[in-house]
């Protein structure tokens, strides 16, 4: 292989290359060659050959960058964020990839390793011990779409960058095209959100352009607007939007002049406008927030209190399957639950046999 | 570089939703007519809003996976793909016809040729055929038998049933099967009453629907009678009235509708080689193409 990256270093030097450390320029009919603080003054295509071959590296590194990676910007770049192209000399990297670096994007974790030169690149869970041999393994970037659907409960996962993603199988010795397109099918459009932002190019969507767009059966949520008040679009990132449900960092706000309180979160890669999930959600809820709040009278117990609290707050973090069958300490067990259900109801499912004002 | 975009409907609700259109680009990919193909969803990810800057190429077809003209192709989709200057009457349809426009998309400056829905194509009459011969499993189905071609109707977009109708017609025009009958699930002449609209002791119903979901699998088989409860399922054929009903499900899970995805792109300029003919021999449209 080092043959042919040395063909290709020969036959693009008369343009002159600078690239991650290794120079060429032509020069007075020759080239000057630098690497690594060393400077080379060779006179012939020959030379040129003969000294890059004592740099392997820089000339694979070189080649494999422009001849191999895929060269859309962001592809090309997130590919080098993986190996921290930027932050470490080549030799550094080779010694490194040599070893495999690993990067998690999400709930992915990507293992770069280098062979002559080419990267191959392996796609874990990273709940996952990438050497267990019981993981199914895949080679084709296009089953990345069906692992993604479900969660290990099989559940239909709608958001793709929920946190639920399947455990129990490995991408293993992927080319870079490859490797990008199974990122892409397990969160999509990350790797571009996330590379725009990088070069200041994030186009943000806030939250009242994003429902000032909607049309339809969807149209109605313009409706929900408490004027200058952004209150109930705090309830909604952090009802959808926190760390716990998207691993998407949350970057629109209410408009471009008025932030959320809430935080956007810790993700690798932006959300730039509210998904259709949000949007759908925001709909129901545009319908339920134009209720108006009613006094209800309700006797309880303090610990009946506390119990419906806790139901609230177990279903909230989805704990309710964890909850064990007898710990009846837990408000949310499902023993304590029915009891309360049996205490409490009437006939109709009736909270204290007090009916609902629907007025 | 030329790549292929499909735009479908997808779901929150069925991980089902978005899998004809998985199949039908794996299809396609499967012929190497595009660098690139992409699906993209309205309520899945990729989103229409989001796909095309995933895309390299800079010369997009975008074919939308939608039964008929209307609000999506009309509005959503050119609105979400950010679709400068689109206005419906580039396209001068009359509700079937719509062809393609080209375009450029705002955030990625790609030039898109956005299509008509892959529905209104001529060769979606083929598609019906074929999905009667797949639930008859008879390559030759038409003589004795009649054909139901079912739609939504007009809820919300008189071109729905425009649709239905083109191709109920077209069909009809062909001789092959002794009757063949626009039906639909909110209006006049409704799924309820097929019995009545047939003489053929054989009746073949097709819904034309892009992916199986709740009006394919539980409305209109309990509507014709095909059973009381979808979820105790049904026989093909079930007998009702003293008809025999061959109810085939979506028309969209055909493995054809690939070939109208490709003609949709084809008819907008795509260079696509071949890859016609080889979608349709491997797909089993090569003899179904009668017109």
């Amino acid at each position: 292989m080092q043959g042919a990256h040395l063909d290709a270093l020969v036959t693009t030097a008369a343009d002159g290359i600078a690239f991650d450390g290794l120079v060429v320029e032509p020069d007075d009919g020759g080239y000057v060659v630098e690497v690594d603080g060393d400077s080379h003054a060779v006179e012939t295509d020959d030379d040129l050959r003969r000294v890059a071959t004592e740099y392997p590296a820089y000339v694979s590194n070189w080649y494999f960058w422009h001849a191999s990676a895929p060269q859309k910007a962001d592809r090309w770049a997130f590919l080098r964020w993986i190996e921290g192209a930027e932050e470490r000399t080549v030799p550094e990297r080779y010694n490194a990839l040599a070893e495999g670096v690993t990067q998690t994007w999400g709930q992915l974790r990507i293992t770069a390793r280098i062979d002559d030169g080419n990267r191959r690149y392996d796609i874990s869970h990273v709940d996952d011990t990438a050497a267990d041999a019981t993981l199914e393994r895949y080679d084709d970037p296009l089953d990345a779409r069906t692992l993604v659907k479900h969660d290990d409960d099989g559940k239909y996962r709608p958001l793709k960058t929920a946190p639920t993603l399947r455990t129990g199988w490995q991408f293993v010795d992927l080319d870079p095209a490859d490797l990008v397109q199974t990122v892409e099918f397990v969160y999509p459009a990350t790797v571009a959100n996330w590379h725009r932002e990088r070069t200041g190019d994030l186009d943000v969507n806030h939250w009242r352009e994003t429902m000032e767009r909607q049309s339809g059966i969807y149209g109605v949520v313009q409706t929900w607007d408490r004027g200058k008040g952004y209150e109930h679009v705090n309830w909604v990132a952090e009802a959808c939007c926190d760390d716990s449900q998207c691993l998407k960092r949350r970057e629109w706000e209410y408009d471009d002049e008025t932030e959320l309180d809430v935080d956007g979160g810790d993700g690798e890669f932006p959300c730039r406008e509210p998904c259709s999930l949000v949007i759908s959600a925001a709909r129901r809820w545009t319908k339920l927030e134009g209720e108006q709040p009613q006094t209800y009278e309700f006797e309880l117990t303090p610990s009946e209190k506390e119990q419906v609290e806790r139901i609230v707050e177990a279903v909230a973090d989805g704990e309710t399957e964890a909850i064990r069958e007898a710990d009846v300490y837990d408000g949310a067990n499902r023993y304590r639950t029915r009891f309360l259900r049996a205490k409490l109801f009437d006939d109709e499912g009736n909270l204290c046999g007090v009916e609902t004002d629907a007025e | 570089m030329q790549a292929l975009v499909i735009a479908a409907h997808g779901s929150h609700l069925s991980a089902g939703s978005s899998t004809p259109t998985f199949d039908h680009a794996d299809t396609i990919r499967a012929v190497s007519a595009f660098d690139e193909v992409r699906e993209s969803f309205w309520k899945e990810e990729p989103h229409f809003r989001e796909v095309l800057r995933t895309v390299d190429a800079d010369e997009v077809y975008l074919v939308p996976l939608f039964i008929s003209e209307g609000y999506f192709t009309e509005q959503v989709i050119p609105r979400e793909f950010r679709l400068e200057e689109w206005e419906p009457e580039l396209w001068d349809s009359d509700g079937t016809s719509a062809d393609t426009a080209t375009l450029t998309a705002e955030d990625t400056g790609q030039t898109i040729h956005y299509c008509g829905p892959a529905g209104t194509h001529d060769a979606m009459s083929d598609v019906i055929v074929q999905r009667a011969q797949s639930v008859t499993d008879d390559p030759d189905v038409g003589d004795g038998f009649g054909l139901a071609v079912v739609g939504h109707g007009t809820e919300r977009n008189e071109n729905s049933a425009k649709a239905i109708e083109y191709h109920a017609d077209r069909i009809g025009e062909r001789d092959r099967f002794d009757e063949v009958q626009a039906l639909f699930m909110d209006e006049d002449p409704e799924i309820d009453d097929v019995t009545e609209y047939f003489e053929s002791d054989d009746i073949v119903v097709v819904p034309l629907f892009v992916a199986d979901g709740y009006h394919t699998e539980e409305d209109i088989p309990e509507d014709m009678r095909l059973t009381d409860d979808y979820r105790t399922g049904y026989d093909v054929p079930t007998t009702v009235d003293g008809h025999d009903i061959w109810y085939s499900g979506a028309v969209g899970t055909e493995p054809l509708m690939a070939d109208v995805l490709l003609e949709r792109a084809a008819d907008a300029g795509a260079d696509v080689g071949d890859a016609i003919q080889r979608v349709k021999s491997e797909t089993g449209g090569a003899e179904a193409s009668g017109d």
